[in-house]
């Protein structure tokens, strides 16, 4: 009999193990909501996976009677666009200025303090302070994103830049680059394929303040909408919600990768 | 006057001496090659040498100048690893210099000045055997086939003087062989000025035009940087024989010893 730690599954076997909990799951919710449900038909704390449907059914596929949208898709589209814009500011912001601190000694002498300093501060602390000076429209939201994830990404790439081989620098200048030609051809290259990594480290938390701040102002967005609806215990709705947002923070990890892979095959290969 | 001289140079850590009086002077179109243990500053002379290193005391000259203070174009590198940049193709890598040279805002050439760096790097990259690789990338190569690709690079600038940090200490003694002869052919045909650094014994006593080991010549097995090391051996290559080999050898041993324990 071989050792536990050198057995492995087939393919077959893996797929059945990786979506085995998955499906316990699901059976332990059904049975539950079912045992709940048959005691009390009117119960709301764990609805039946039709009245789920039904609701999702109502959301997305039906507009709506005040404003005529499809409630789900314009949601979706409207904490996706947020997310998005917050990501993308932050990855630009992090990029430059992770490379200028890690590329330049006195850049990094005069930021990295502060920025280390800026990355302790709470995000979540200073959503009353954006609220008060951007307004409770887009902006504020967009902000919080942005700040919340922005130091992150600037250590990450500023030490992701300081990781490249010192010979690689010495190389490039005895090959007559400058600082600027360093930068742009040597290390930039080089920590894309690091920026989408960190970029994809920092969904989760992304999320969150988009969660957050739709949560405590806004008129639309599916944070907005569980805790909407959580005023009338309509768990039908915020499970669906729930398993949708997850579903798209899974997604725009996977596209991410692929991203990655497809435009950086030395970067992933040279991984292996 | 010598292309470059050191006059009674020394180079201090703190109270670490890494190299005492050391006074040397090269030639242009010399292949010196450097043995030594680890320890007795070959690399640090070579770290000086591109310019990232500084003299503590002495003089380190190049052209009666006082020697550059950071890399430069004149002075190409070869190390063991990470010469290459991983995210380029061997092509691409090669015509770095030339995009350096003609784009320094973009960094990048196009049309018929593209065309040129192209040719050119081709005709490099034939001259060291790497014209089979030319659209892969450096991970995609073997280790002797990277040092290639490094010297290519390095060629492409056309620098005066080449430094070589054990180029070949990660090869196999086959592959070794083989890039043995591709430097001398390139020596022979450029003119460059080279400065090899070695593990390898044997190597320096084929190698080139001229040998110098680093030693400690006083050694205190209590206190080993107290002393640092200069040039013990400076022999011309041809003029070699068994015995002082054996000599060299001798001494090494007895340093790396004392050094280790």
């Amino acid at each position: 009999m071989k050792r536990l730690i050198n057995r492995y599954p087939d393919r077959t076997l893996g797929a059945i193990l990786g979506a085995l909990p998955f499906i316990l799951i699901l059976i332990v919710y059904i049975m539950a909501s079912n045992a709940r449900l048959e005691e009390n038909p009117r119960d709301k704390l764990l609805p039946s996976i039709t009245s789920m449907t039904m609701a999702v059914d109502k959301l997305a596929m039906q507009p709506s009677k005040r404003s005529g949208e499809y409630l789900f898709w314009a949601d979706t589209g409207s904490s996706l666009t947020r997310l998005g814009i917050g990501i993308g500011i932050a990855a630009i912001i992090g990029l430059v200025f992770g490379i200028i601190n890690g590329a330049i000694p006195y850049a990094r002498a005069n930021l990295s303090p502060f920025i280390t300093a800026i990355s302790l501060v709470p995000p979540l602390a200073i959503l009353p302070v954006l609220f008060i000076v951007f307004g409770l429209g887009e902006l504020s939201k967009v902000v919080l994103i942005a700040i919340g994830i922005t130091p992150f990404i600037i250590r990450d790439m500023q030490s992701n830049v300081m990781e490249l081989p010192a010979e690689q620098m010495i190389k490039a200048q005895t090959l007559g680059a400058s600082t600027w030609l360093v930068i742009i051809r040597v290390i930039l290259p080089q920590v894309l394929p690091r920026l989408i990594g960190a970029l994809r480290l920092s969904l989760g938390a992304a999320w969150l303040f988009l969660i957050a701040a739709e949560a405590i102002a806004s008129t639309d967005g599916l944070g907005y909408r569980i805790f909407l609806v959580r005023r009338y215990l309509a768990m039908d709705i915020i499970l669906p919600y729930v398993i949708w947002i997850t579903f798209l923070s899974f997604f725009t990890d996977y596209l991410l990768k692929t991203l990655s892979e497809r435009l950086f095959p030395w970067f992933h290969a040279a991984d292996k | 006057m010598a292309m470059i001289e050191a006059k009674n140079l020394w180079k201090e850590y703190g109270s670490n001496v890494v190299l005492e009086q050391v006074n040397i002077k090269v030639e242009e179109g010399e292949f010196i090659t450097i043995v030594g243990t680890s320890g007795c500053g070959k690399t640090t002379f070579l770290r000086m040498l591109l310019g990232i290193e500084q003299p503590t005391r002495g003089e380190l000259l190049l052209d009666g100048k006082k020697f550059p203070d950071e890399p430069g174009e004149d002075r190409g590198i070869v190390f063991q690893k990470y010469s290459v940049f991983p995210h380029l193709t061997v092509l691409k890598n090669t015509m770095l210099a030339a995009e350096f040279e003609h784009a320094p805002l973009l960094g990048k050439l196009f049309g018929s000045k593209r065309k040129q760096a192209e040719s050119d790097a081709r005709e490099i990259l034939h001259s060291v055997g790497l014209d089979n690789a030319i659209d892969r990338y450096p991970h995609e190569l073997s280790g002797g086939m990277q040092q290639r690709l490094a010297i290519a690079q390095a060629l492409m600038k056309k620098p005066r003087i080449l430094l070589l940090d054990e180029p070949f200490g990660a090869l196999d003694p086959g592959i070794r062989a083989d890039m043995h002869e591709l430097i001398q052919s390139l020596w022979k045909k450029t003119g460059l000025t080279i400065f090899m650094i070695t593990h390898d014994l044997a190597e320096g006593f084929y190698l080139g035009t001229r040998l110098w080991v680093f030693d400690k010549i006083r050694l205190d097995a209590q206190q080993v940087n107290a002393y640092g090391a200069c040039v013990t051996y400076d022999i011309p290559v041809g003029k070699t024989d068994v015995k002082t080999f054996d000599n060299i050898d001798n001494s090494l041993d007895k340093t790396r010893k004392v050094l280790l324990d």
